[in-house]
């Protein structure tokens, strides 16, 4: 396979607002290396409409439409309409959404251009919560992790929605998950994506110091995890049926991943057992799809 | 050219002659005709706007702020239940300084489930920072939309074009359309000042703080301030070009009239017809037609008004706890003034019960006979 160059341009500017050591930082500036200047990118609700500044600034160096938390995939629809309508067919549009505005109140949006097989290429940045409103519990939330509506006695009951197996059931024609910890994949999975005309959809690991209660300087270190562990398994579906998996070969179990992060704390033995068992079952799930 | 046409196909003509590029929509009833002619003209190739058929009316709305802000020109149409489900977006329109246009078919909003003519789905929207404009017939319909573009681009806030259910959007009456050729020359293509350019990135909407959120504000205020001007000249131009025009109100009936009736939408069209009929028998009363709802044009009102004693006001809508909106408007815009006319405010026909001559001479009877109203709200047809 062809080596994956790092573009060297920077789009993302200085003086952003992120917390120090956010997985999400790391990931837009790759992102926007990736896709180039000729972007524009929807952000509906997120730490995403504060990561940039406040009026009259803005640290991207790209088009930003701000957008109703609802409304990611929407919004963006009518931005392609209109540059279409202007005969530019060039000019990629993009959504950056959280998981809230992707897996929760943003999905019948996302559903409908989906659906409609939109031209454009929706990221979602998936930190696993409400970071922005302080850590409350979305359906990305994993299976017993702490929020601040899932307190530790009575942690998350239910396994985070399997938004990859949604989108692909769509027929979209291109998903694919993607860390900061693979770099190169990331750009080549980004820059695949930018080529194909559709909706293409790349579900993006995002690790929050402040909101899993980890140390700032381990995003890299908890996203390489989450892969080996096959918490966050790296693939790429095409055409909702073609499953590519990009196998790691050193596989560690799930509580090396955990034990990282504060928001697991409170796990017992069989809790980790139970988690392991979840992890294992859906990555079951994934293995029986791609060889099919 | 003459053509005998529904409120909604008058509708769908609007759009055409405007040189819409891109609509957005979600059927309701009784909405649905339009979005039915339009998917038609556009998959016949008649008309080459975009259609994106989403999946709900907040992201009809939602569509329409992507591609007003990609600089283009948009409609979208919707009723009731729609309208309230795209609230957070109005606000989101105006807030961004959008000049879309829309479409609302006065319907009520249940429960219990209702689907004719009601105005309290486009009045529940009155802070949302849209201009909106009732219409009195399907020529009005038309000309209204035609007017709205003009004025929002000039503007730069979202306009509602409102008509009554079944009694508008359903019911043929002769209209005339005017050519391409005419429309072209009376509305310029849409040029925004900041459309979306990759060589000129910007950020849209982008986080404010309480330092600058309130000038943002002040600004929308001074905007719909410019309104009456504006869309007096646009209405001007209008009636040079095509014959008609129609003011952000109209007075008609007995010159001096102690009595005025003041209606919205096709009630003004029944009342009409009674104003007529009792000025000929001797009575002294005139009718008030508001067309222009936001900003409300209380200037316009007083004007109309000098002399008039008493104000009845029919409202087919209601403000529970409050009463008729459009007479609580009317009562507030008269408060500061030297001259306030008792104000009647009547509520009748919610939920698409007609408001028939009978009931709209008993309206007219009542204030005639009172010297002051028995109460804030007068209802007016109701079963008791």
């Amino acid at each position: 396979m062809r080596k994956t160059e790092i573009p060297s341009i920077e789009i993302l500017g200085h003086g952003h607002l992120a917390c120090a050591g956010c997985g999400a930082a790391v990931a837009m500036r790759l992102t926007l290396k990736a896709l180039g200047e000729k972007t524009v990118m929807v952000f509906p609700a997120s730490c995403w409409s504060i990561v940039p500044g406040f009026w009259p600034y803005s640290s991207y160096r790209i088009t930003a439409v701000h957008a109703g938390f609802v409304t990611g995939a929407a919004t963006a629809s009518g931005v392609r309409a209109a540059l279409d309508v202007r005969g530019d067919d060039e000019t990629l549009v993009a959504v950056w959404a959280g998981d809230g505005g992707t897996f929760d109140i943003g999905l019948q949006a996302l559903s409908g251009a989906a659906e409609r097989n939109e031209n454009l290429l929706y990221i979602c940045n998936d930190n696993e919560g409400y970071m922005n409103t302080g850590t409350q519990r979305s359906s990305a939330t994993p299976l017993l992790a702490w929020t601040t509506t899932t307190p530790v006695m009575q942690p998350k009951e239910n396994p985070k929605k399997d938004i990859m197996a949604i989108m692909a059931d769509h027929q979209i024609p291109y998903a694919a998950t993607a860390t900061i910890a693979y770099p190169e994949d990331l750009i080549r999975k980004l820059q695949k994506a930018k080529g194909i005309r559709g909706t293409r959809f790349i579900h993006l690991f995002s690790p929050c110091p402040p909101g899993w209660k980890m140390a700032s300087e381990m995003s890299i270190k908890i996203s390489r995890l989450a892969v080996r562990s096959r918490i966050f398994p790296l693939y790429e579906i095409e055409n909702g049926r073609n499953y590519t998996i990009q196998e790691e070969s050193r596989i560690v179990p799930v509580k090396e991943y955990l034990k990282l992060q504060g928001r697991f704390n409170h796990l017992t033995e069989k809790d980790i057992e139970t988690t392991q068992r979840n992890v294992d079952d859906t990555w079951g799930r994934l293995l029986r799809k791609a060889r099919c | 050219m003459k053509r005998v046409i529904t409120g909604n196909q008058a509708v769908a003509y609007g759009v055409i002659l405007s040189r819409v590029d891109v609509v957005s929509a979600y059927p309701i009833t009784p909405q649905t005709t339009i979005v039915e002619e339009l998917s038609e003209l556009i998959a016949s190739g008649r008309l080459k706007t975009r259609f994106l058929k989403v999946e709900s009316e907040h992201s009809a709305m939602a569509a329409l702020i992507g591609a007003s802000t990609g600089g283009v020109r948009c409609f979208t149409a919707t009723s009731s239940h729609g309208l309230a489900y795209m609230h957070e977006m109005l606000h989101w329109a105006s807030g961004a300084r959008l000049p879309i246009v829309m479409v609302n078919v006065n319907r009520a909003i249940g429960p219990p489930w209702n689907i004719w003519s009601d105005q309290s789905d486009s009045l529940s929207q009155r802070d949302t920072g849209w201009i909106q404009l009732y219409c009195e017939n399907n020529q009005e319909v038309l000309d209204t939309i035609l007017q709205a573009y003009l004025i929002a681009e000039k503007v730069k806030l979202p306009v509602m074009v409102v008509l009554d259910a079944f009694v508008l959007s359903h019911t043929s009456e002769p209209v005339e359309v005017p050519s391409m050729e005419e429309v072209d020359s009376f509305l310029p293509p849409f040029c925004p000042d900041y459309p979306i350019d990759t060589q000129e990135p910007r950020a849209y909407s982008v986080i404010t703080m309480p330092e600058h959120f309130m000038e943002f504000r002040y600004k929308i205020q001074k905007a719909m301030e410019e309104v009456p001007d504006v869309s007096k000249k646009v209405d001007d131009e209008f009636r040079s070009r095509f014959g008609r025009g129609y003011g952000a109100i109209e007075r008609y009936g007995k010159e001096e009239a102690e009595v005025l009736l003041m209606t919205s939408g096709t009630v003004t069209s029944t009342s009409r017809t009674v104003i007529r009929k009792l000025n000929e028998d001797g009575l002294s009363v005139a009718g008030l037609k508001i067309k222009r709802f936001r900003p409300f044009p209380s200037e316009e009102i007083y004007g109309a008004i000098k002399g008039a004693k008493k104000l009845a006001v029919i409202d087919r809508n209601l403000s529970a706890g409050v009463g008729g909106i459009f007479a609580q408007e009317l009562r507030a815009s008269l408060y500061p003034r030297e001259e306030r006319p008792q104000v009647f405010g009547f509520v009748s026909g919610l939920g698409g019960r007609d408001i028939t001559p009978e009931l709209i001479e008993e309206a007219i009877q009542y204030t005639v006979e009172h010297p002051q109203p028995e109460g804030d709200i007068l209802w007016l047809g109701l079963k008791k």
